[in-house]
């Protein structure tokens, strides 16, 4: 199913209009969304005054309607302040590649050269928002799903792929862009970035560190001790929550019965829910957030309300737990969609710009798919690789035995 | 310093600071290891002399203790950590097993891990449950972890060293009961590489092998055995992980006959590799098939029950005794 793919292709400059028939409002608040946790709250009642789980909620910043029209925040404007249009087109320009790659590597595990994908589809706003406000010098901790984070820090998307193809277990040097290994593990990382953050507050660097997780990692001990951590020792780190509403098929409901963002307050950090379909947004809640982070104020959690629009990862359907129609209606919130209305409104991007993006997107497409296709097996003797840095003798004994094991075969074949 | 004599738990925190003062990149990390010095006291006054952003008092969380850990060895930094007792290391598991033992690899050699998790591990103090199990053998099944055990204080100062000094995460057990057991401790000899197996007793007739808490036991078995006669080897494995299989083969080919004792239960356990390595390397200089001492497949029995579940030296004797019987 390469449904993503189309829209990555060809944006449907008739954004507002679908927003418009699909009822969508500039807050959200009466989207299809909430109708269902407007139900599920009728069920089993929250904190009483608590705004719902899983509605987005009056709350939730917004700098772009889902119309693509630029809303004012006094608080968070002044982030994107000195955004110039050609900054502008640069977001639209990694969102709408990064969502390129996505649909291709989801073609490519359709056609049997990955093995798995997990998708970020409709999450391309957190991901560029948030990974365009970090510093060369700050340091990611992603999840499984960043694909446009690590976009944005410089890694060659196809490195990503040699684990979903089963040719390595990582495959990157995460120094050479200060971007973690992806972590399959939910949570796990968000402690590491704690670690690594407290580092940089002992070499007294003014670099940050963001950690990545999602909706579903939110109910792990390791990201309430990684939140515990982080306070006690204040950690420059900002946690940066993609709750894209599905942990595989647990809607947020059952990972929490309050706002995801409303947690810092009880370790004692800032939380703010953010729209994570708003681009602009969400670099200007993460930037703020980083900024605290350097200045030594230690740890925020930001909630990127957003949508996952595919399948948990290839493996998953989606069909068999949740309705076409929330989908429709996250799609009228398109992250993409609502900023070339934005850059088409405000006379910031010509036709030129997006039929050459278009070229750029194809030619991106073909390379993932040379590369991929291309990608070697690895050698035998890999199993053997690095398992220790300074070496272990069982490894040694085995990996001896292994290639006489090999050599029986080349042996045998010289015999015929 | 040079020669001194000094309990086991002092090796280590003597150990600890040698490693402090050279490198401002060490850190001690764990619950109440900073103005205590540990429950058993083993970091005492190394937060008072190194500061309290060097011996750092931890949150009550062993896989946010390790886990951070793992992020402040990424930015640079060889942490030790303490578990407070071998029965609270699995909240930490995780973290050890799915991260610290596979990102090195996974970053395909690019980072390395320096990290040091201290468990004092082990029976016979008379401790409440989760305060005395010997899991070593769970950890060293697993690949891109290294673990070791001294039995004695000079062990304890040099294997320490060596283990803060490895770019692999290392579990250092510490055999809790040996922690008040005095030995000498040459600071400034060159020790054996941390790998190393050594035999602790000479002897032509058996080989006891064993580590940590056991050696001592075992070298009592030996000594009570010379009064019968019979001419007892002890081999101290010092490492699990490896296991130093050559030492233990070239002892085995000398004594012909194989003991493997320790506190963790026989089955599935590292005296039940040692078995089946040292059949297959050894199998036409056996004289009896290689047995084990060790607990039970149980969990580890109350204070009052611990005698009966730990290897004394009668019960290491009697396993002489039906091997010499072959």
């Amino acid at each position: 199913m390469t449904v993503e793919s189309t829209a990555a292709r060809k944006p449907r400059r008739s954004a507002g209009t679908t927003a418009a028939k699909s009822g969508a409002d500039t807050t959200g608040t009466k989207s299809a969304a909430s109708k269902r946790t407007s139900a599920a709250g009728k069920k089993s009642p929250g904190v009483p005054g608590a705004p719902g789980a899983s509605g987005p909620g009056p709350e939730l910043v917004q700098l772009l309607t889902p119309e693509g029209e630029r809303v004012k925040d006094a608080t968070y404007d002044p982030y994107v302040a000195d955004i110039t249009p050609e900054e502008l087109r640069g977001l639209y320009r990694d969102m709408v590649l990064t969502r390129r790659f996505d649909a291709e590597a989801t073609s490519l595990q359709r056609q049997g050269e990955l093995g798995l994908w997990a998708s970020l589809l409709g999450q391309e706003a957190a991901q560029i928002g948030s990974g365009r406000a970090t510093r060369e010098d700050d340091y990611v901790f992603p999840t499984y799903r960043e694909h446009g984070v690590a976009w944005c820090r410089g890694v060659d998307p196809t490195n990503l792929l040699g684990m979903f193809r089963g040719v390595n277990n990582g495959g990157w040097d995460p120094n050479s862009n200060n971007f973690h290994l992806y972590t399959i593990v939910i949570g796990s990382q968000t402690l590491h970035a704690t670690g690594y953050a407290m580092g940089i507050a002992k070499d007294g660097a003014d670099s940050a560190v963001i950690a990545y997780f999602g909706d579903g990692a939110s109910s792990q001990g390791d990201v309430a001790e990684s939140f515990t951590f982080s306070a006690v020792y204040n950690a420059p780190v900002v946690f940066f929550c993609q709750n894209n509403q599905w942990a595989i098929s647990e809607p947020t409901e059952k990972q929490t019965r309050v706002p995801l963002y409303q947690r810092a307050q009880g370790y004692g950090f800032p939380g703010v829910r953010v729209d994570g379909n708003d681009v602009l947004a969400c670099l200007a809640v993460t930037k703020w957030a980083l900024e605290r982070a350097r200045r030594g104020e230690g740890p925020t959690l930001v909630e990127a309300y957003t949508y996952r629009m595919g399948a948990h990862t290839t493996s998953d359907d989606p069909t068999k737990y949740r309705a076409d129609e929330e989908r429709e209606a996250w799609e009228a919130k398109d992250p993409i969609l609502r900023l070339r209305t934005y850059l088409e409104a405000s006379n910031h991007a010509d036709e030129g710009f997006f039929a050459e993006l278009e070229a750029e997107s194809e030619a991106l497409g073909k390379r993932v798919r040379e590369v991929v296709r291309a990608m070697p097996d690895p050698d035998h003797f890999a199993i053997f690789e690095n398992v220790y840095a300074d070496g272990h003798a069982l490894v040694d004994e085995e990996r001896a035995q292994f290639a006489a094991y090999q050599a029986s075969f080349a042996d045998e074949g010289e015999g015929k | 310093m040079a020669a001194e004599k000094m309990a086991l738990a002092k090796a280590i925190n003597e150990s600890l600071r040698t490693a402090l003062d050279a490198d401002p990149k060490v850190l001690i990390m764990g619950e109440d290891v900073g103005k205590l010095g540990g429950v058993f006291r083993v970091t005492d006054g190394l937060q008072k002399d190194f500061g309290e952003d060097r011996v750092i008092d931890t949150p009550l969380a062993e896989s946010g203790i390790v886990g951070t850990a793992i992020g402040l060895a990424l930015r640079g930094y060889r942490p030790v950590v303490e578990i407070q007792f071998d029965g609270f290391v699995f909240p930490a598991y995780d973290q050890i097993v799915t991260q610290l033992a596979k990102m090195h690899a996974r970053a395909l050699g690019k980072i390395k891990l320096p990290v040091v998790i201290r468990i004092p591990y082990g029976g016979g103090i008379g401790a409440v449950e989760h305060h005395s199990e010997s899991p070593e053998a769970l950890f060293a099944h697993v690949a891109g972890l290294k673990v070791v055990s001294p039995s004695n204080a000079s062990d304890a100062y040099w294997m320490m060293q060596q283990a803060i000094q490895s770019d692999d995460p290392v579990i250092f057990f510490e055999p809790k009961r040996r922690y008040w057991d005095k030995g000498e401790v040459t600071t400034d000899a060159i020790p054996g590489p941390l790998h190393k197996a050594v035999v602790a007793r000479e002897g032509s007739d058996l080989t006891l092998a064993a580590y940590g808490p056991m050696v001592k036991v075992c070298l009592e078995a030996a000594a009570a055995a010379q009064e019968e006669g019979k001419s007892i080897e002890v081999l101290d494995l010092r490492s699990m992980s490896p296991i130093d299989f050559d030492s233990v083969q070239a002892s085995v080919e000398k004594t012909r006959r194989l003991v493997v004792v320790h506190e963790a239960p026989v089955f599935l356990g590292t005296g039940a590799e040692i078995a089946a390595r040292i059949t297959e390397r050894c199998f036409y200089h056996l004289e009896a098939p290689v047995l084990r001492v060790g607990g039970y497949h149980a969990p580890y029995p109350p204070a009052r029950l611990e005698e009966e579940y730990l290897p004394g030296l009668d019960r290491v004797l009697d396993a002489v005794d039906r091997s010499l019987a072959y």
